[in-house]
């Protein structure tokens, strides 16, 4: 019905759907490191970006496509690793407006490492894009990343909430996000909660480097900066402290912004961002601490 | 006797930008464009100060009333006949209406003034992340719609032919007048208002300080410098709307949070470092002789060593390089002989 309305395709809300996931994985991503370390990540973006470069870089190099992926979640997962020990460590202590700008000065200065390294023309990732040629669903054709992308968001979403609800780390990283001080009172230990939160982080950037670069073919050092400030805008649309809103508010502008993409015509979707964005501040404006904040709690973080 | 204490507190930038501005007449034309560069970029990192500084609160909007400004000196100044070929999308009233220099720059600054009120007005209601995202998102609708629309501006394409009247007198002058305007905004009551809501914002509400309307106040003044030094830079060289998003956003951040948010000098003297040691990477991209030795790096060195500084900086002194501090001279202190003899004639 919606689809009829809006008069949509279905393989413009099939892509609608899969960017939608993809940036609801990198909300919860964003989300997790968040509620235990007050620390928005914003070299996030950069994350993906490393790995998209793993991913082209095997292909390249005529690694097989299992390879280059695990080839793309090792460099990921190493770097966020290596992240959190240089630079979220020392800076635990410190207010979240200079942790803020820390992950931007990395940010900086990973993309400028890549532009330097890789030069700025970028690398198409070509192994994968066979998944881009479409499936034939009962008349209507869909592509095949689009379909993959959506269910392994899915997959991943409901994978972490076992992962929260039915494991002691799962208890403890939500018992950190709640009150830190108190949950390490009670025994939490703060290393093995952050790394915890940090590698789970990593893995969902992986995932999304994988999809996003089949999806958009080239990988530049620019690649996913501007996917994750339309995250960050949709974490704090969905209200930043809790999983699941978190995650609806990427999925909801993720999926606006790929709907949106294939409706409007070229001249108008060139102010998308501008649409997005200002519907973002008119969210704001109305409810301060999210969409699907429950009342109170409203608490300065930045 | 606190004002000569405190006189520092105006006369340390000032003397910084002078300086500055003095070494840059000495060197070659070719090295001067790096001090120009730099000191447009104190002007702009003292326009962010006015409010980060002051209200403690993070914006990364204050770019879009730089290329606000940038758009609105460059627009007037550009020749007719010039705007004829290179903006032939313009509206009626913009190509045929021109301006000289100073008038340009003042526009610049009320014209990003109006626009910092305008989106101040419901934006500084809002407080933490929510404030932090919703500047963020100001600053990617000015960029996008200053990208493709037409009517306005150059669109896509770099501003060319603006009359190139930032030289280094220019350049001076304008990062003066914003240090002085800082300075002078700074010593109100309505500066030390903002500042006591930085401090504890429910004590300062308590005690009957409105933080929307002295933040409001503040966003404004420092809207109308950014958009000031928006003018300052569109009159230094090409302007294009991708070279006033996000990167500029970073980097000014960086310096001022580098040089210490806290205070004046603090913007300054960030301003002065990074950019200083940036330039300093990309002349020796070309070679640079120090003290006899002849460097040369590859291209992109200036901004790993800018990136690299930053992230130190701020992982061994959060509170940057100067601490949040103003200089002042020290307190003369009084000897005990002189307060003992103060409290037997009393």
């Amino acid at each position: 019905m919606i689809v009829a309305f809006l008069n949509l395709t279905w393989p413009t809300f099939a892509n609608g759907l899969a960017l939608g996931g993809v940036y609801a994985l990198m909300a919860v991503g964003i989300g997790l490191v968040f509620g235990v370390l007050r620390l928005v990540n914003f070299a996030y973006g950069q994350l993906i970006m490393a790995g998209a470069f793993a991913l082209a870089y095997g292909s390249q190099w005529g690694f097989p496509n299992w390879a280059s992926i695990l080839f793309c979640f090792g460099v990921v997962l190493g770097l966020s690793v290596l992240m959190d020990w240089l630079v979220f460590r020392p800076l635990r202590t410190h207010s979240p407006a200079v942790m803020l700008v820390a992950t931007f000065a990395i940010a900086f200065l990973l993309q400028n490492i890549a532009l330097l390294a890789f030069g700025p023309l970028g690398k198409s990732a070509g192994a994968l894009a066979v998944l881009n040629a479409p499936w034939d669903i009962g008349g209507v054709f869909i592509k095949k990343i689009a379909v993959i992308s959506f269910a392994t968001a899915v997959g991943c979403l409901v994978i972490l909430q076992l992962l929260l609800t039915r494991t002691p780390l799962g208890l403890h990283m939500r018992a950190a996000a709640m009150d830190f001080r108190t949950a390490r009172l009670l025994g939490v230990r703060a290393n093995w909660v952050i790394s915890g939160a940090v590698i789970v982080s990593g893995l969902f950037a992986a995932v999304s480097a994988v999809m996003l670069s089949v999806q958009e073919l080239t990988v530049v050092p620019a690649f996913g900066t501007q996917d994750t400030i339309l995250v960050l805008a949709g974490v704090v649309l969905g209200g930043l402290n809790r999983p699941i809103p978190a995650t609806l508010g990427g999925f909801a502008i993720g999926f606006a912004n790929g709907i949106l993409g294939g409706v409007l015509p070229s001249n108008q979707s060139q102010y998308l961002p501008s649409f997005l964005f200002a519907a973002v501040i008119v969210v704001l404006l109305v409810r301060p601490t999210g969409l699907f904040a429950r009342g109170g709690g409203a608490v300065e973080r930045v | 006797m606190t004002t000569i204490r405190r006189a520092p507190e105006l006369l340390a930038p000032a003397i910084l930008i002078l300086g500055t501005a003095l070494l840059g007449l000495e060197v070659s034309s070719y090295l001067q464009a790096y001090f120009l560069d730099t000191l447009v970029k104190v002007a702009i990192v003292v326009a962010l100060y006015v409010f980060i500084g002051n209200s403690g609160v993070l914006s990364f909007g204050h770019v879009s009333f730089v290329a606000l400004g940038a758009w609105t000196a460059g627009v007037l100044t550009v020749p007719e006949d010039q705007k004829r070929i290179t903006m032939p999308g313009l509206s009626h009233f913009l190509l045929t209406t021109n301006v000289g220099n100073v008038a340009s720059l003042a526009l610049a600054a009320i014209v990003g003034g109006i626009f910092a009120f305008v989106v101040g007005l419901p934006l500084m209601r809002l407080s933490g992340l929510a404030a932090g995202i919703a500047t963020f998102g100001v600053l990617e609708i000015t960029n996008n719609v200053l990208t493709y629309e037409q009517k306005i501006g150059p669109g896509l394409n770099a501003f060319s032919s603006v009359p190139s009247t930032t030289g280094i007198w220019q350049a001076a002058v304008g990062g003066l007048i914003c240090v002085a305007v800082a300075y002078l905004y700074q010593r109100t009551r309505f500066s030390r208002m903002l500042r006591a809501t930085r401090e504890d914002p429910a004590a300062a509400a308590a005690a009957g300080i409105s933080i929307y309307r002295q933040r409001l106040l503040a966003f404004t003044l420092s809207g109308a410098l950014a958009g000031f030094a928006g003018g300052l830079y569109v009159h230094l060289q090409p302007l294009q709307a991708g070279g006033l998003s996000l990167d500029l956003t970073f980097i000014t951040l960086a310096m001022l949070v580098v040089g210490g948010s806290g205070s004046l000098l603090g913007a300054v003297v960030g301003a002065l470092a990074l950019n200083g040691l940036f330039s300093f990477f990309s002349a020796a991209t070309n070679t640079v002789d120090v003290f006899g030795w002849s460097l040369t790096v590859p291209s992109g060195t200036a901004e790993l060593a800018l990136g690299a500084l930053m992230a130190v900086v701020l992982i061994l002194r959060p509170s940057g390089l100067t601490g949040g501090r103003e200089l002042s001279l020290p307190r003369r202190r009084r000897s005990v002989a002189d307060l003992e003899k103060a409290r037997v004639t009393t």
